[in-house]
């Protein structure tokens, strides 16, 4: 894998489309989506791996129906900052097993997370003996999340 | 309602969800025939609603991904959904959430460079409806990015 970004062609492009919306689709099935043959399809499919630019799966799952009824996005600011506090932040929080997402921004705040927990009064327990006690914690907003939409983004149309 | 299998079964899914079915199969301790059946029922009954590859956007050359926050205007009844649809014109918008909260709405926007993010910011993000206030959060890292839930 280069360092290089992949250039991907108006063919790719399409892959990458179908793929997004179901990666279960067969190289044979998306072949036949696109008029090209199953070995061309699946080669192309390898080369997008290879290169990187298909990185995994996401499985997408009913979160209320598995009890996780609530998701919350927090911005955290940290209190002292320093290179030896975001490495012990860092640390501590991604040990939280409700946290799906830890990302370091710049902006209003130093830490973006997003929880999952199972209700309100759960959230409220992670939230006081899991984030208020992490180290360098400072201010703290949450906003409990109501709907989501995942875009295809620029794949072309 | 998923039971305990099923349980299993998602929650070994979810810490591994490339895995194949044969050693998803075993790890859940099932028989792959009993695997499929509830892999089945659960895609029917909407418990797994979707799977789909991930993009690693920066491999196509999107290095920049930004957090836009945006409080609207909730006097006029349309604000969400005139926002919404403008915001799905957007082709470098990948995620829109909506909020109970200080803040409305988020999207995540991602772009080349910094000079493609001035030129979308710009023409397709300052140009959104019935926004009263916005604020962006500038991606340095992501320290984690797990599916997994402690189920």
């Amino acid at each position: 894998m280069s360092d290089a970004a992949f250039v991907p062609d108006a063919t790719d492009l399409a892959i990458l489309r179908l793929l997004a919306g179901d990666a279960t689709l067969s190289a044979a099935e998306i072949g036949r989506e696109l008029g090209m043959t199953q070995p061309a399809t699946w080669r192309r499919i390898r080369r997008l791996t290879e290169a990187g630019v298909i990185a995994g799966r996401r499985i997408s799952v009913d979160m209320a129906a598995l009890g996780f009824g609530v998701t919350v996005f927090l911005g955290i600011r940290l209190a002292a900052r320093g290179r030896t506090s975001l490495e012990d932040f860092e640390r501590a929080v991604t040990a939280i097993p409700e946290v799906q997402t830890v990302q370091h921004v710049l902006g209003q705040f130093d830490y973006r997370l997003r929880i999952h927990a199972r209700d309100i009064a759960d959230f409220e327990r992670i939230l006081r003996r899991r984030i208020m006690t992490l180290p360098g914690v400072g201010q703290v907003e949450a906003n409990v999340m109501l709907s989501e939409e995942r875009r295809p983004g620029p794949l072309g149309v | 309602m998923p039971d305990a299998t099923d349980r299993r079964i998602l929650r070994q899914l979810l810490a591994d969800p490339g895995i194949a079915n044969a050693e998803l199969a075993e790890r859940a301790g099932v028989t792959p025939a009993s695997l499929w059946r509830r892999l089945e029922r659960m895609r029917e009954t909407g418990t797994i609603r979707a799977t789909e590859s991930r993009i690693d956007w920066r491999r196509l050359g999107y290095e920049v991904e930004v957090s836009l926050r945006f409080t609207l205007d909730k006097t006029d009844p349309r604000a969400f959904d005139d926002f919404i649809a403008a915001a799905r014109r957007v082709p470098e918008v990948t995620e829109i959430q909506t909020f109970l909260g200080s803040v409305d709405l988020r999207l995540s926007v991602i772009a080349r460079d910094m000079a493609h993010w001035q030129q979308i910011y710009r023409e397709s993000i300052l140009t959104l409806p019935h926004v009263t206030d916005s604020d962006a959060l500038m991606l340095v890292s992501t320290i984690k990015d797990v599916q997994e839930l402690p189920l």
